[in-house]
């Protein structure tokens, strides 16, 4: 299958409301053609209800939903032709995995022979030659993911929609059908919606992250720009570990924390309030006599808690205005943090190329 | 309680003997428990049952004879009979599933808040007497019932129809009494269906028609298989409402084996004849479970 066969969406100011609760507040989302989106976030944050109304099952109080050019809101799912892989797989137990696969194709009047080498080449595709014959109470839960994933796909549909396909598995199969996934996508080169509320997923699998909360868009960026600049506190602290520090501007106008000068300016003038955001992994220990110098931001404190998890540690280190840090750093070879323990003063730095600031929400 | 300590020179491990012995009076004490059970069974099924048998090969002079069954194959009454039964059985079996298989639709679509209310509205009927409920057919559907009076004034037809005493009436009745038998097992399987099996058949692809035909079908057939199962071999061995409302004309097996009682007195015809309806109602359900994969929550693992 080639990329021109691939459709990009567009969803404009999408609204559905559940009695007074907005599920999708006037959604605009352009997915372009070929691409792995993925829709992130809490639970009942709206991913599977706009999933849905991509797919179909769901009708919207107003907006649009445009595949290509063609207006889709008012089709009906068996005419939208998008192929969907369900959390609960939804393989049908009275047809054998050869039978689940081809069904699509036999709807569409495709003959025998060509059916049967189809469905041959989507189960070889997922890695399940042979098993054609098997039922569908005969598989593991990964297969079984396989099937759903080789049936949605075999009718060549111009979209995929994926709804937390992976949830139902153990975390070792989950990563490895992570990359698998991707493999997939790019060999099919299909535009792919995704929904998972596990971000390090999305991080994992997306050309694009939509992080969705209370029925709106959030931000919708790639992966490494949502994670390196969230644009507001919610994907902050969503997206990855983080720590928020409220800043206050001085009569200087330089943004500080404490004793330590964050910024010299505010990056947008318009706005008072900044928070600092921090990533564990970003902040490095010092060495005692370290000052804070143009590289690093400094803060100090106490070290409360050293804790080993394996292939990193952590630390926690109550500052002097009593926020308390996270560092976490990489137990490969041995680092400035591994000398860490309860008790001892410490400062860390943060490089300020390094730093994400944004606007803080008033409460 | 003595211990068996196991030293490296014995055979058996540690606390093997021990463990053994606890397991067995386990089983012994769920044996124990299960007695009453096993004695009303063997009692109030096997015993009864046992004597019909032996009845029925007992001849008018008191020994070991083939005649009641011999009467059976050249009378063709007995084979009228068994023919009826059938019939009624079958008959009404359909009309269950033609009026129970939209209803246990419905009732496995309803939003929870009203399912309660409308499955009483389905089970109220087995809390009220079968006898009642079959007087009352009686009542609405005579020459001067309700119905006949209702048609006629708004003048569907103009003279009484004759609804009751006979096939019509019988199988309205009936229809009505085992409707509930089918429609709880349909019901079952159907809420077991998810909602995400029809999402995937129409994303795949299928009409709404071919949806229902392809997947839900399939899916709700063990339910009704079950039912209409359970609903056939309950008619076959029916009495009151064929009598009450058959009026004679509708002779069942039930209502034969009554009147050769009542009127000949004759305990090895009617044991020959019920011995024959129980070997064809096993008949029914061993053909029956060969075909078909029953629901396991009614029949344990199909």
């Amino acid at each position: 299958m080639d990329n021109t066969t691939a459709l990009p969406i567009s969803i404009r100011s999408l609204t559905k409301k559940y009695g007074d609760l907005f599920a999708l507040k006037t959604v605009d989302l352009e997915i372009r053609s070929g691409e792995f989106l993925t829709l992130l976030g809490p639970s009942g944050s709206g991913k599977t209800t706009l999933l849905m109304a991509i797919a179909g099952f769901n009708r919207p109080d107003s907006g649009s939903i445009f595949f290509g050019d063609a207006e889709m809101v008012l089709t009906p799912p068996h005419k939208r032709d998008v192929g969907m892989v369900f959390q609960s797989y939804a393989l049908f137990p009275h047809m054998s995995v050869a039978e689940n696969v081809g069904f699509p194709l036999k709807l569409r009047g495709i003959a025998f022979a060509e059916r049967k080498a189809r469905v041959e080449e989507a189960l070889e595709t997922v890695q399940l030659s042979g098993l054609g014959e098997r039922g569908i109470d005969q598989l593991s839960g990964g297969q079984r993911q396989r099937v759903a994933l080789a049936r949605a796909f075999v009718f060549r549909p111009r979209i995929l929609l994926m709804d937390e396909p992976l949830s139902a598995l153990d975390k070792k199969l989950r990563e490895q059908m992570q990359i698998e996934l991707k493999h997939i996508h790019r060999q099919l080169g299909v535009t792919t919606v995704y929904v998972t509320h596990d971000q390090r997923e999305a991080l994992t699998m997306s050309d694009r992250i939509a992080v969705i909360n209370h029925g709106e868009l959030a931000q919708v960026d790639t992966p490494e720009a949502i994670y390196n600049k969230p644009s507001n506190e919610f994907v902050a602290d969503f997206i990855g570990e983080s720590t928020m520090l409220p800043l206050t501007q001085d009569s200087a106008g330089r943004l500080t924390f404490g004793e330590s000068v964050v910024a010299s300016e505010a990056p947008d003038p318009s706005h008072n309030d900044w928070s600092l955001v921090i990533r564990p992994e970003r902040l490095r220990v010092l060495a005692k006599d370290a000052s804070a110098g143009d590289q690093h931001v400094m803060f100090s404190g106490t070290v409360t808690d050293a804790v080993f998890q394996g292939d990193t540690a952590f630390a926690l280190v109550k500052l002097r205005g009593g926020a308390t840090l996270t560092v976490r750093f990489g137990t490969g070879a041995v680092s400035e943090g591994s000398r860490l323990e309860a008790g001892q003063s410490v400062s860390v730095g943060l490089i300020r190329e390094d730093l994400i600031l944004i606007p803080r929400e008033s409460a | 309680m003595r211990r068996t300590v196991s030293t490296p020179g014995q055979t058996q491990a540690l606390n093997e003997v021990a463990l053994s012995g606890q397991e067995r009076r386990e089983q012994w004490t769920l044996l124990g428990l299960s007695t009453p059970a096993i004695l009303v069974i063997a009692i109030v099924v096997l015993v009864p049952v046992g004597w019909l048998f032996y009845l029925s090969f007992v001849g008018s002079d008191g020994q070991f004879s083939l005649e009641h069954y011999k009467k059976m194959v050249e009378y063709k009454s007995y084979a009228r009979v068994f023919m009826t039964t059938f019939q009624v059985s079958l008959l009404t079996t359909l009309i269950c599933i033609v009026l129970g298989y939209p209803l246990a639709y419905f009732l496995a679509h309803l939003p929870g808040r009203w399912t309660g209310l409308f499955m009483l509205a389905v089970l109220l009927p087995f809390w009220t007497s079968l006898l009642v409920r079959t007087y009352a057919w009686l009542v609405l559907l005579q020459r001067k019932g309700l119905l006949n009076d209702l048609a006629m004034q708004i003048g569907l037809w103009d003279s009484p129809i004759k609804l009751v005493h006979n096939m019509t009436g019988t199988l309205i009745g009936m229809a009505h009494i085992m409707l509930p038998f089918l429609v709880l097992p349909l019901y079952g399987a159907m809420k077991k269906i998810e909602p995400d099996m029809m999402h995937a058949a129409s994303n795949l692809g299928a009409s709404p028609v071919r949806s229902f035909w392809n997947v839900y079908f399939p899916l709700s057939v063990s339910g009704l298989v079950a039912g209409a199962l359970i609903v056939f071999v309950l008619c076959l061995g029916f009495y009151v409402t064929p009598a009450v409302l058959g009026g004679g004309r509708v002779v069942m097996v039930a209502t034969q084996i009554t009147a050769i009682l009542e009127y000949q007195f004759d305990w090895g015809a009617a044991s020959a004849l019920g011995v024959v309806l129980l070997v064809a109602t096993i008949g029914v359900l061993y053909l029956a479970g060969r075909f078909f994969k029953f629901d396991s929550a009614l029949f344990g693992k199909g």
